[in-house]
């Protein structure tokens, strides 16, 4: 059963050649639900492998397809990794995926580049199942490669746009700049021991010295930094919600993000000997969480909140790795995957219902419209923001109570981080669904917004829906249809449950317990009593209250409180303003300059400095040629005058 | 008794001169050309006398060769001269300066 695994990856890059070949001809919907089958036939094999692993011992076992690059001692194999980590990664990138997948069916109904967008999303899951399953760095890092390149086509789908245009590229060179220290680190991992297989790293340990461990690991985060986005490479997650929404959700729950989390947690046995390198990896995944934080406090595009609460949570999940609590961070992540989607979809469904309506500060007392929507969307706020008996508590808590007993500072960050995760989740829930019908003007003035709105409408999908499928909403905000309601249900009920996943006092049947033999020979284990996890716990959900009790009334009352939105937040702490003025300026000025002075006067210089030399050579030579003969002749009689002068010299002296 | 042979080579060094001098310093085509032949020949009497001082034949030899090649030339050299004379009367060599530069 275990040896199906090649088809995990296999059956969603089927889907993407075939979308590419016929991808047009099949259309509307059709090509919707193959991209779906191929991601949920793909899910299966995903299950049925995990049950084929509950039965080899060792709960290890790499499947080699080929010997990729066989170069002398460089001998690179396409394997498959299977363990409880690659495939609890597998499980739930292909669970996600296919509900995404579904909505997006009806997400993306009209769009003129419909197939386009399910072969992009077919290759997304096929580079992540890639990356997740590689039997060694270098096939991971061709799934890290393909997930950054289709998160480009994907954050570029609406590339007319030119926001969308260059909020591609931002993502793309914000990887490719994290993409440097993946390879450095492969460089340093093969000169070191000889080999890029995770089983022969592993096994070769010894032959690290301690410097280059932590070099590694270092190098190996700051790839996972760009690709996760953590300090200080995240800014471009924040841009990236120029793609269409399911994107957004794929992106931030299932795929790509998560990516960097995974390697860290990959690469374990390393990082585990590497105090420094640990300390680095908490205190940005903290930095991280608690500044995104504050952002999402301030920001007024419903999917900017996400983003940066996306941010925020993979902080809290770097904080784990840097614990070495790495359960509790496949907890969280696992558990935000359920809650991040069901928001994304949810925060997607308010837009599709508002005819693209992304500002917040135009939405309000949708409950009243939207009731499944809102019910759906309520679960999420409640689970991230931490309120017991959701997921994101059970998560959140137990990379708290593992930050408490290794780094007591950090925690305290965290804690805060916390509290202000549930303000932002409530002042969101609070702007959409509760307040004023502030969206009225918005669905009334029709088309014409789209000119006077300071904010980004998704125009051609805008034409498209406002015309076609939800002509008859009336000017209402209207629910979404069944298949983008189905994945919020189960996205919903999944947050609300996904707790059971890792319970505090370790039940035996608690999946993620499973995940022991992969962490198995950490050096750190949380020893905590009884009492101090209660008391914990009893804390994060005070703080989670807190949270939520400051921010509801005081954003269901009055949706303009600008002294809580200040400038510094709402600019992310103009952290794009200091790039383009340390690298964005500069790189200009050099481009500007070599455009202007080394193009002109150097290049063109010399090429025309040539010409020029040739012709006043032919200027001054010119005047030799007088076509008088007797002068040729003269010239030919003094030459030989010359040369037998010369001559004579010569033999007489 | 036999003149000695740097005579011959001396009158061949001013009979080369005086076609030499002609040739730079007059105008007219035909006169050019037969102070070209001086010159020719004047190199000729200088291989000969020099065939006959070394008592090489390959001297003499090589003065046909020159008469060949002297006769080759006037024949193409008169036919331009002639080309010249019919398009313009009077033509001196300093009115064929078309290759100006």
């Amino acid at each position: 059963m275990i040896h199906a695994a090649y088809l995990m990856p296999l059956l969603p890059l089927a889907g993407f050649v075939v979308l590419a070949v016929f991808g047009r001809r099949i259309g509307d919907p059709l090509a919707g639900w193959l991209g779906t089958a191929t991601v949920a036939a793909s899910f299966v094999v995903a299950c049925i492998t995990y049950a084929g692993l509950l039965d080899r011992p060792g709960r290890h076992f790499v499947q080699t397809l080929y010997t990729w690059i066989p170069v002398g001692g460089f001998q690179v194999k396409a394997g498959l990794l299977i363990d409880p980590l690659s495939m609890t990664m597998a499980l739930f990138v292909t669970g996600v995926s296919t509900l995404i997948h579904l909505y997006s069916i009806g997400y993306m109904k009209g769009d003129q580049d419909y197939s386009k967008f399910f072969l992009y999303l077919n290759l997304f899951v096929a580079s992540m199942l890639l990356l997740v399953l590689g039997s060694n760095l270098l096939f991971t890092f061709v799934g890290w490669e393909g997930v950054g390149v289709c998160s480009y086509w994907l954050i570029a789908f609406w590339f007319g746009r030119p926001s969308a245009a260059s909020a591609g590229k931002k993502a793309f060179l914000y990887n490719r700049i994290a993409d440097v220290g993946f390879l450095v680190a492969v460089f340093l991992v093969f000169e070191r021991t000889g080999t890029i297989e995770y089983s022969g790293i592993f096994s070769h340990i010894g032959a690290i010295d301690p410097a280059s461990r932590t070099a590694i690991c270092l190098l190996l985060f700051a790839a996972a930094a760009g690709k996760s986005a953590q300090l200080p490479l995240f800014p471009w997650l924040a841009d990236a919600m120029e793609g269409p929404t399911p994107v957004s959700a794929l992106i931030h729950a299932a795929t790509m993000v998560t990516a960097g989390v995974y390697l860290m947690c990959r690469i374990n046995p390393l990082l585990g000997l590497s105090h420094t390198a640990q300390l680095v990896v908490a205190s940005i995944g903290v930095a991280t969480a608690f500044i995104a934080a504050t952002i999402g406090c301030a920001q007024q595009d419903i999917k900017k909140v996400l983003a940066y609460s996306t941010v925020s949570q993979l902080g809290y999940m770097f904080l784990a790795v840097g614990t070495g609590a790495y359960e509790a961070a496949i907890f969280l992540m696992v558990a935000h995957a359920f809650f991040k989607a069901l928001l994304f979809l949810g925060a997607g469904s308010v837009i599709h219902g508002l005819d693209n309506e992304q500002d917040l500060k135009r939405m309000g007392n949708l409950r009243r419209y939207m009731p499944l929507t809102t019910v759906t969307f309520v679960v999420g706020w409640l689970a991230i923001a931490g309120i017991p008996p959701l997921a994101g508590f059970w998560a959140k808590g137990d990379v708290l109570d593992n930050a408490f007993a290794r780094f007591p500072v950090l925690w305290a960050f965290g804690l805060a981080t916390a509290a202000l995760t549930a303000y932002y989740m409530t002042r969101l829930s609070a702007l959409a669904f509760w307040g004023d019908d502030r969206w009225r003007e918005v669905l009334q003035a029709g088309p014409a917004r789209h000119a006077t709105g300071g904010h980004s409408p998704e125009p051609d999908h805008g034409a498209d829906v406002g015309t076609g499928a939800h002509g008859g909403h009336g000017g209402l905000p209207h629910e979404a249809p069944w298949v983008m309601a189905l994945p919020l249900v189960v996205l919903a009920i999944l947050s609300f449950v996904g707790g059971l996943l890792n319970l505090p006092w370790h039940p035996s049947w608690a999946p993620l317990r499973w995940l022991g033999p992969v962490f198995g020979a950490r050096l750190y284990d949380a020893h905590q009593s009884g009492a101090t996890q209660w008391v914990l716990g009893v804390v994060d959900a005070a703080v989670a209250v807190l949270g939520l009790a400051v921010a509801f009334p005081l954003w269901t009352r009055r949706p303009e409180r600008p002294a809580l939105e200040p400038a510094v937040l709402q600019r992310s702490w103009y952290l794009d303003d200091i790039y383009d003025a340390l690298i964005g300026r500069p790189g200009q000025a050099m481009a500007a300059f070599t455009a202007t002075v080394v193009e002109n006067r150097v290049i063109d210089g010399a090429v025309n400095g040539v010409g020029r030399l040739a012709r006043l050579a032919g200027t001054g030579l010119r005047r030799v040629q007088t076509g008088y003969v007797r002068q040729y002749a003269l010239g030919i009689v003094v030459g030989a005058v010359v040369l037998l002068a010369f001559m004579a010299s010569r033999a007489w002296s | 008794m036999s003149v000695p042979g740097q005579w011959y080579l001396a009158l061949a060094a001013v009979v080369f001169a005086i076609g030499a001098l002609g040739l730079l310093v007059r105008r007219n085509v035909l006169v050019m050309f037969m102070c070209i032949e001086l010159m020719l020949n004047a190199a000729n009497l200088s291989f000969v006398t020099f065939s006959r001082m070394l008592n090489d034949i390959g001297g003499q030899a090589l003065v046909f060769f020159v008469l060949v090649v002297a006769a080759a030339e006037v024949v193409v050299g008169l036919g331009i001269v002639v080309a010249i004379f019919r398009r313009r009367r009077n033509a001196t060599a300093d009115d064929l300066h078309l290759l100006k530069g």
